[in-house]
């Protein structure tokens, strides 16, 4: 019996006026990857950021019920951001890096939390670098420019750059829809070995992708979570008929 | 030029062959087409045979001036013995001073507009007003400013027609012309990398310092030399205030008064001897030469940091 790493206790989010999640409860698994899907502003990528609390740098947001992560509400008082940041991890849509060097990159985020001895840091290079699956093609070039290598790359440094900073969550808001499909399935790939260590949570549009690489399945629509269940239940014998009409390409 | 008389000679053919009935409007249309050409580049021209002939009539009568001799001596009022020294010290001793203020201040100011949104409504407004106000004040006249560099720093404060009075006063003016070129180059910066930053628990501090300023830096940069050229260029405040034109020493204190180097060629051109005409278009070649060093300067800091 796997333990839950996160748990959603009604759960609902407004812009403004605006309602974006409506009373959303479910639990994920620790060590797995939990897939979100649904159409386009079904609010997917808005709980994602919940999450590690991105929502609270755009203004106006209110968020109702309860978030915990290992047993601690996240949007408790005394709860520190930038710490829930560093245990929470995030991966965006289009590859960001920093126009640094690669290795400057990776230690960006180690750095900010106050590790400055040149060892430890080109350790956890090294190691990052290697978890996401890129040490190989850069060892030789770490102080060449990010922004000099190709998207797969870009996107897989994004990754090793988040677990440099040792998350226990991993948040990934559709991470390879900018990608060739090679750099795809490099990415998927990657995600298999990292659910070893850390707790996965990847927004999708491509459902193929979701049945891939997910253990779990959520399935939006307009900001209700209409099912959740393990991904190959909810492919092969969805409960509800939106679900169903959504996996069979009949909407969205 | 010759891509462009070429495809001028080709369209009218083809459509001489398929409609005759229009061909006299497209004659029209192409003839206003080459008037309005000719009229650009009688523009662009006239800008440029101006300035060269100032430039050339300059150098005619300063250059056979210019020597070690002129960039060494005190004001004078025998011409063969004048010289720039005063006014180049004066000006270097202003941006001294001016040059850290107004960077520090100014790109401290455009981080808080630019970086620091204020969310509540009275909050919002405010921003908007100050950003408007300063938007407003770049286009202030710079005599303006001089008024209140006498009134302020001069009387107020106290400070006498001293050379901190003169920077002080420097500083308010190229202030607005810093925070809008700092204001653009942050805004400049792609989102996405402030939210990389903060998603892996960066301060907003920590996100200005490490990703939003190096970024901008180039464009920082470039818009505070401009704006230091316009500091040393500038006279009318420095008047204002009371620099001195007649100066036998070079300022050893920031209380000490002072003049710089356009007070000083704008004195000479005052003068009713020819030879302090030619003073003034040798000392006109150095400040030339200052400018447009800063300028160079300033591009040639943007290349470097685009660069690496």
């Amino acid at each position: 019996m796997q333990q839950v790493a996160i748990s959603i206790e009604s759960c609902s989010l407004y812009y403004g006026e605006k309602q974006a999640l409506n009373d959303i409860t479910f639990e994920i698994q620790e060590k797995s990857v939990t897939a979100l899907i649904g159409p386009s502003g079904c609010g997917k990528s808005t709980f994602l950021r919940t999450l590690n609390r991105m929502n609270d740098l755009i203004p106006d947001v209110t968020l109702t019920g309860k978030i915990k992560i290992y047993d601690q509400d996240i949007y408790d008082k005394t709860v520190d951001v930038e710490m829930l940041r560093k245990e929470v991890g995030m991966v965006f849509q289009a590859p960001n890096p920093f126009p640094k060097s690669i290795y400057e990159n990776v230690a960006y985020g180690p750095r900010i939390h106050g590790i400055t001895k040149k060892s430890e840091l080109d350790e956890i290079v090294e190691t990052s670098l290697r978890q996401a699956a890129l040490w190989d093609e850069v060892k030789d070039r770490l102080k060449d420019r990010a922004t000099g290598l190709s998207g797969g790359q870009q996107q897989r440094l994004c990754i090793a750059r988040t677990l440099a900073v040792k998350p226990k969550v991993l948040l990934m808001d559709e991470p390879t829809s900018a990608l060739d499909p090679i750099s795809t399935s490099k990415i998927e790939e990657l995600l298999q070995e990292l659910k070893r260590h850390y707790t996965i949570v990847i927004v999708t549009h491509n459902m193929q992708q979701a049945g891939r690489v997910s253990d779990q399945t959520a399935f939006f629509l307009n900001g209700n979570l209409v099912e959740f269940d393990n991904t190959k239940q909810l492919f092969s014998n969805p409960q509800k008929k939106e679900t169903e009409d959504y996996i069979t390409g009949r909407f969205g | 030029m010759p891509e462009s008389a070429t495809k001028e000679q080709t369209i009218p053919v083809l459509s001489t062959d398929s409609k005759t009935s229009s061909s006299s409007n497209v004659k029209y249309r192409r003839m206003k087409s080459k008037l309005a050409h000719l009229l650009f580049l009688l523009s662009t021209w006239m800008g440029v045979v101006v300035l060269a002939v100032l430039l050339i009539d300059i150098a005619r009568r300063g250059l056979p001036w210019l020597s070690l001799d002129f960039l060494d001596s005190f004001a004078s009022r025998i011409p063969e013995r004048a010289g720039l020294k005063a006014g180049i010290w004066g000006s270097i001793w202003m941006i001294l001073i001016t040059a850290p203020l107004a960077f520090i201040i100014g790109v401290a100011t455009a981080v808080f507009l630019e970086e620091y949104r204020l969310n509540s409504k009275w909050g919002g407004r405010i921003q908007r007003l100050i950003q408007l106000n300063i938007n407003n004040l770049a286009g202030v006249p710079s005599i303006v400013f001089g008024i209140l560099g006498l009134t302020l720093f001069v009387r107020q404060i106290n400070l006498g027609k001293s050379v901190l009075a003169g920077a002080l006063t420097m500083t308010l003016l190229i202030l607005p012309i810093i925070v809008v070129a700092a204001r653009e180059a942050i805004a400049s910066v792609p989102q996405s990398l402030r939210l990389a930053s903060m998603a892996m628990g960066a301060t907003r501090l920590q996100t200005i310092w490490r990703v939003v300023l190096p970024y901008a830096f180039p464009g920082i940069l470039t818009g505070t030399i401009l704006a230091l050229s316009r500091a040393i260029g500038e006279t009318a405040p420095l008047i204002m205030i009371g620099a001195v034109t007649f100066l036998a020493f070079t300022p050893s204190s920031v209380m000490d008064m002072f003049t710089v180097m356009p007070i000083q060629i704008y004195n000479w051109t005052s003068q009713p001897k020819e030879e302090f005409a030619n003073l003034a278009a040798a000392g006109i070649i150095v400040l030339l030469f200052v400018l447009l060093s800063m300028n160079a300067l300033a591009i040639f800091l943007r290349n470097k940091f685009r660069r690496s």
